[in-house]
């Protein structure tokens, strides 16, 4: 994408690689950024329909549109409070750590097949690290703000992500497994073709690995029935009590990004990412092959097919996650840890074990697809290359990691836009 | 335009992180509050994983945040809220720990300073290091065969045993693994409720 910069538009190389670096940032911002303006209106909708409400209905039209778009004007204009006794650092800077964090882990999210911030070849395992360093928001926010109630909200919030990562990273492994390889890009493009190739149906156990995924991810992102952390009935509003105006907004909108970011990451791990249930695009042809760097008109029009899909797949999750905390009541903290420990953890431990039996006795699946066609290109060196390094090598053990081709893969973004 | 054409972005971040990662470990010295001491912590340890990030050693870079900064720390600022007593809330330092403190210091300082410059590839920016980096494999797959004893990067050892398990790290990596299952235990016993004994005593 830089080089399409510097040679097509001439611009400088350097200045091209901060213009290329910018139009990501920009796209990934508005993902968060308009992502919470609709989620927002989402949550004030379906939570009026599950209580027999109509939720908003005036601003904006007909079904409230705009409602999202007042409530930001009102926090804007809010005063900005903050207690003498917070620790000023720390209370401005809690809201910043939330948000960074859910930003960066979008950088390794890929939207369609080379549409990804920053292709890593370990994509799940930084995004996984990512959402852990999101706590510490919540944790010093509750620290700062000089308040019991925060102090208290902080400290469940602590336990609870501490424990729910067990869990959740067993999940995750589960499709690691079967597809061998960290790269979310590689393991979406795994399950290409018919729905029947998504992880989720590979096998009893992967199907019941992903409620307790999501369960998972419904806790580490500190939603209801999971919110302990603000706990309105009886810490006040737990984390945030002390805060105000658009402060507050940062929180809740790093907890809309980080909704959205474990619902894209169960769209990739088990639903297939950016495939369609049918592969309409691959049947006439227009979809890129994995892998391919060349850019062209028909494989872009899959791409944004493909994009508008994991957008939607994405939606559905939140959507879900809405459902479940106008429902549910909230657990108790003790319910919550013994949940985790008591529940979680050993269905997670015995669905590793059970995939595992199923990839080692290669029980039948419905998916069509043969792993080792698309999986990580483990190049053998030809036999000239093995004689010239010292002739008696064996050639099984030179190995060659694959090239990471994450820039010719991002090239497709912008050179299409 | 000239002046955008003369910047060196590997460079700028690279100073840029590595300014930060200082300064954020200047702040852990310099603070009172414990629990901005480990704020800072977590922003120089972040620092220190862009830094690997930068070198394209991503794998290292996640597991720095994951461990150090998802792990420990949250640990950390979990048991800091946990026992905090005024007294370990802020704390002073005497004159007598900022002598012991410098010496130790300045030695370590002095030891790493000597081994950095010790390294002639280091001194001297060379001319085909950016070569050496572009075919440098951004994959983790050869750090995880490097700890089942599979050596990718010594594969031109002419010894059978240097290029095979000899050189692996397969026994270091167990031993860790081991030392830290016996110090979870431990704590798990030392921290283990007493009830159970009291009520058997009386």
């Amino acid at each position: 994408m830089a080089e399409f910069f510097h040679s097509q538009w001439g611009f400088p190389i350097s200045l091209a690689h901060v213009l290329v670096a910018l139009i990501h940032c920009f796209l990934l911002i508005n993902v968060i950024a308009g992502g919470a303006l609709v989620f927002i209106w989402m949550e004030r909708k379906i939570s009026g329909r599950i209580q027999d409400r109509l939720g908003p209905t005036r601003v904006g039209g007909k079904f409230g549109w705009l409602q999202t778009l007042a409530d930001g004007i009102k926090l804007i204009a809010k005063e900005d409070i903050m207690p003498d006794s917070a620790d000023p650092v720390l209370f401005r800077f809690a809201p910043y750590i939330s948000f960074a964090a859910s930003f960066s882990a979008l950088l390794a999210l890929p939207f369609a097949s080379g549409w990804v911030g920053q292709h890593l070849n370990t994509a799940v395992f930084f995004v996984l690290a990512i959402l852990g360093v999101e706590v510490f928001g919540v944790i010093l926010a509750g620290y700062a703000s000089g308040s019991k109630w925060s102090l208290f909200g902080g400290m469940r919030e602590a336990a609870q992500v501490v424990s729910y990562e067990v869990p959740l990273g067993l999940c995750v492994l589960i499709p690691v497994m079967i597809c061998g390889t960290m790269n979310l890009v590689t393991i979406a493009n795994m399950q290409r073709g018919l729905f029947t190739n998504w992880l989720i149906f590979h096998d009893p156990f992967t199907f019941i690995v992903f409620w307790v995924y999501f369960t998972c991810a419904m806790a580490s992102v500190n939603r209801a029935p999971f919110d302990l952390a603000e706990a309105e009935s009886e810490l006040v509003a737990g984390f945030h009590t002390e805060y105000s105006g658009l402060r507050w907004s940062i929180f809740f909108m790093a907890e809309y990004g980080s909704m959205f970011l474990v619902s894209g990451l169960a769209a990739i791990l088990f639903f297939g990412g950016w495939h369609g249930p049918l592969p309409v695009f691959e049947m006439i042809g227009w979809a890129y092959e994995p892998g391919e760097s060349t850019w062209h008109f028909t494989g872009y029009l899959a791409n944004l097919a493909g994009c508008a899909n994991f957008l939607f797949k994405g939606v559905v999750g939140v959507t879900v996650m809405m459902w479940v905390r106008w429902t549910l009541p909230r657990l108790r903290i003790d319910q919550v840890i013994a949940m985790c420990w008591k529940y979680c953890v050993p269905i997670a431990a015995v669905c590793f074990l059970g995939v595992l039996g199923w990839q080692y006795f290669q029980l039948p699946t419905p998916g069509s697809n043969d792993p080792a066609v698309i999986r990580e290109h483990w190049a053998q060196p030809s036999q000239g290359e093995a004689a010239d390094a010292g002739g008696d090598r064996p050639a099984v053990s030179g190995m060659d990691p694959w090239p990471a081709d994450g820039k010719t893969q991002t090239n497709r973004l912008v050179e299409g836009a | 335009m000239l002046l955008w054409g003369a910047i060196n972005w590997h460079s700028f971040f690279f100073l840029l992180f590595s300014l930060i990662a200082c300064a954020a470990a200047m702040g852990v010295l310099f603070s009172g509050n414990v629990v901005r001491m480990a704020a800072h912590l977590i922003v120089s340890l972040a620092a220190t994983a862009g830094l690997f990030f930068l070198a394209g050693a991503e794998f290292v870079g996640v597991m720095q945040i994951m461990i150090y900064v998802g792990g420990t720390l949250v640990l950390l600022i979990f048991g800091v809220m946990l026992t905090a007593q005024a007294t370990f809330v802020s704390m002073k330092t005497r004159a007598g720990e900022w002598v012991v403190a410098a010496i130790v210091g300045g030695t370590l300082f002095f030891l790493l300073a000597q081994a950095a410059f010790s390294v002639d590839q280091w001194r001297t920016p060379r001319a085909d290091q950016a070569d050496l980096a572009a075919g440098v494999s951004k994959s983790s797959a050869p750090l995880g065969l490097g700890l089942l004893g599979v050596r990718v990067d010594k594969l031109d050892q002419t010894d059978d045993r240097i290029r095979g398990g000899m050189s692996g790290y397969l026994l270091p990596f167990e031993i860790v693994s081991m030392h830290l299952l016996v110090v979870l235990i431990g704590a798990a016993y030392l921290a283990r409720s007493k009830k159970r004994a009291a009520v058997g005593q009386g």
